[in-house]
């Protein structure tokens, strides 16, 4: 039995007539094309075609080896006349035939995305814009006839869907919203006490932390932890029935997918998510109150009254009201984002991201608004 | 004996951003027939189903599914077009977070005011038609690609429909389920007389099943050829129709024509 050959070689020659031969030997196939490529193209760049490439002595040979010829063609420039292979084995002879050297002449299209110039680009981008406008606008009319709807015939609500989504939203995010806002406020509670102790007005500790939890970190805290949560498995969802026809389906069954889908998650966030942030503000209090009981030698009586002082009902509600639309914003936008899906499994990962990043940026936003009114209003 | 169409196509014309699919199409389905769309790869068979249902606004043209034009009609007209038509889609397209039982109850509990117990013996009536009785209580994900489209059939029939579409109904199946969802499809029209638009390119399908067709191609995105298949096999003047029909490839032909040439360019 031969010993397989492992690699190619070749011996350059000038022709009496001129041009040159190269004497391919050995192998020349998916093992040693790449070598042989680099090697034959820095020496024959010098040369002078006519080439003959001489196939007398390859021994192993396949379309990986035609390809280093075709390449050698197409990177030397040799015109189709001075390119000749001279002594293909019979063996190989199906092998070349297979190879199909002039592809690039029969596709008329070319590889890859043809290149705009910068005007086109940017005319594609305004159209794309402009439909993802006209996307959402339609979009949000049928939400609104939907809830027109809903209203009107309260049974057309999808009562149990609504409840899971409820439980998914609210109180499953009860234990990290807890967590993270308790941490808040003993951190606002620390980091104001540092300043604040100074002054020997430790007392001020309580009405800070009551403050700033609830007309501006409870709600905002709660709205981007449940965006993370809650908005990207919307639209993971809805993208997912997107792209597997499922939404297609309960049209074609006569079915509103605004209805069926949006519907249920809109109000369950409406609902969950101002009960969320009344719990971050509880818990935030509660951080701050350890922090004034354990570190400012105040007491939970003095704490307490101090904070339910600071807090008034109007202070409250402007929290609420606050986080009730950051709740439409969420699970608009992830069902939006759901919606919007298009293709394979990447669009799915796609919708999600898109609504958490978008979310938390209308959230930023909206609440950046709010302070404006807020500061005209007193 | 031919009985007035229940499905009009009338110069339907379907573009997707500016790029035509599909040019001036018009055909009819007769009520109780087992009509096949058929055609390559990307001749657009897919999209006109989609239009077909109502699922896309076409370029120009109309649908009419009885005597409703679906493209322009009131929405409470379209609701009732659609509730003569069941659909199968080419994924089954169950909802994913739902049983078996609960998908083909979905319909039923939204459009009738049957009490949940009715309805309940009503699911598992429509899946022993396709012989799911025994997996109300699946989830999509845990049954077999075959049993998903039976039961993606079973919740398209939930309301007795008069037309079912069915969009590539054994595609990605093996020769055995496959012969049995034909088999289904068969017994269904036989029996219930329901109206069967299939897109498929399956052969077998083409010809156990169908009883007329229309054969749709990608370059000239017209139909090609109407008529029964096995007519169409033998007679049809357009060599491509013979060629789908019989199953040979293009790519070779062509291949060998070029060959000759190029082998005297490089040898």
């Amino acid at each position: 039995m031969d010993t397989p050959i492992h690699t190619c070689d070749y011996k350059i020659s000038a022709n009496n007539g001129g041009g040159y031969t190269v004497r391919l030997g050995g192998n020349l196939s998916i093992e040693t094309a790449s070598e042989s490529l680099k090697r034959l193209y820095s020496e024959l760049k010098k040369a002078s075609p006519p080439f003959y490439f001489d196939l007398t002595d390859i021994a192993v040979l396949d379309d990986y080896g035609a390809l280093v010829l075709f390449e050698l063609k197409h990177h030397l420039k040799i015109s189709e006349s001075d390119f000749h292979i001279v002594n293909p084995p019979e063996t190989y002879k199906k092998t070349l035939s297979l190879v199909n050297f002039d592809f690039n002449a029969r596709c008329s299209v070319t590889f890859g995305q043809p290149k705009n110039n910068i005007i086109v680009e940017f005319g594609a981008a305004t159209i794309e814009a402009l439909s993802n406008v006209k996307f959402m606008v339609s979009f949000i009319g049928a939400i609104t006839l939907s809830l027109k709807n809903v209203l009107k015939r309260p049974k057309s609500l999808r009562g149990q869907d609504t409840i899971n989504y409820m439980k998914a939203t609210g109180v499953d995010a009860l234990p990290v919203v807890a967590l993270i806002s308790f941490l808040l406020g003993l951190i606002i509670a620390f980091m104001s006490s540092l300043q604040l102790k100074q002054f020997g007005a430790n007392i001020y500790v309580a009405s800070l932390v009551a403050m700033a939890m609830v007309s501006e970190l409870g709600p905002i805290m709660t709205a981007i932890v449940v965006a993370g949560r809650t908005g990207s498995a919307y639209a993971a969802e809805i993208a997912t029935m997107k792209i597997s026809e499922e939404i297609d389906a309960l049209f074609s069954m006569g079915f509103n997918p605004t209805l069926f889908l949006v519907i249920p998650r809109l109000v369950a966030a409406i609902i969950t998510i101002p009960l969320l942030t009344v719990f971050a503000n509880f818990f935030g209090i509660a951080g701050g109150l350890l922090i004034g009981i354990a570190m400012l030698d105040l007491t939970a009586g003095a704490y307490i009254t101090q904070t339910i002082d600071t807090l008034t009902i109007f202070e409250l509600c402007w929290g609420l009201m606050k986080s009730l639309v950051f709740a439409i914003l969420i699970s608009v936008v992830g069902c939006l984002k759901g919606f919007q899906a298009q293709g394979g499994a990447s669009a799915v990962g796609h919708a999600a991201t898109a609504a958490v990043v978008n979310s938390i940026f209308l959230i930023i936003l909206f609440d950046s608004v709010f302070a404006v009114i807020r500061s005209y209003i007193g | 004996m031919r009985q007035s169409p229940i499905i009009e196509v009338k110069s339907l014309t379907i573009s997707y951003n500016n790029e035509l699919i599909l040019d001036d199409i018009s055909f009819s389905v007769a009520c109780g027939e087992i009509f096949m769309i058929v055609g390559g790869s990307g001749s657009g068979k897919s999209s006109l189903m989609r239009h077909m249902i109502g699922l896309e606004t076409p370029h120009m043209g109309s649908v009419f599914i009885g005597n409703v034009d679906i493209t322009q009609c009131a929405d409470e007209e379209f609701q009732n077009a659609l509730k003569k038509i069941g659909v199968l889609f080419q994924s089954s397209a169950l909802i994913g977070s739902m049983t078996i039982g609960e998908n083909v109850a979905l319909p039923i509990i939204e459009f009738t005011d049957l009490p949940k117990a009715t309805i309940a013996n009503m699911v598992r009536m429509k899946l022993s038609l396709v012989g799911l009785e025994c997996y109300v209580d699946h989830l999509p994900s845990e049954i077999s690609g075959g049993m998903r489209k039976r039961a993606g059939l079973a919740r398209a029939m939930a309301l007795n429909p008069e037309i079912l579409f069915l969009d590539e109904p054994s595609a990605g199946l093996d020769p055995i389920t496959a012969a049995e969802i034909d088999e289904l499809i068969l017994s269904i029209n036989r029996s219930l007389g329901t109206t069967m638009i299939i897109v498929t390119h399956e052969l077998d399908s083409i010809f156990n099943l169908s009883q007329r067709l229309v054969m749709l191609e990608k370059s000239s995105k017209r139909i090609i050829a109407e008529g029964a298949p096995f007519e169409l096999k033998t007679n049809s003047s357009n060599p491509m129709v013979r060629k789908f029909f019989s199953r040979r490839a293009e790519m070779k032909e062509e291949r060998n024509k070029s060959e000759g040439s190029h082998e005297t360019i490089i040898f």
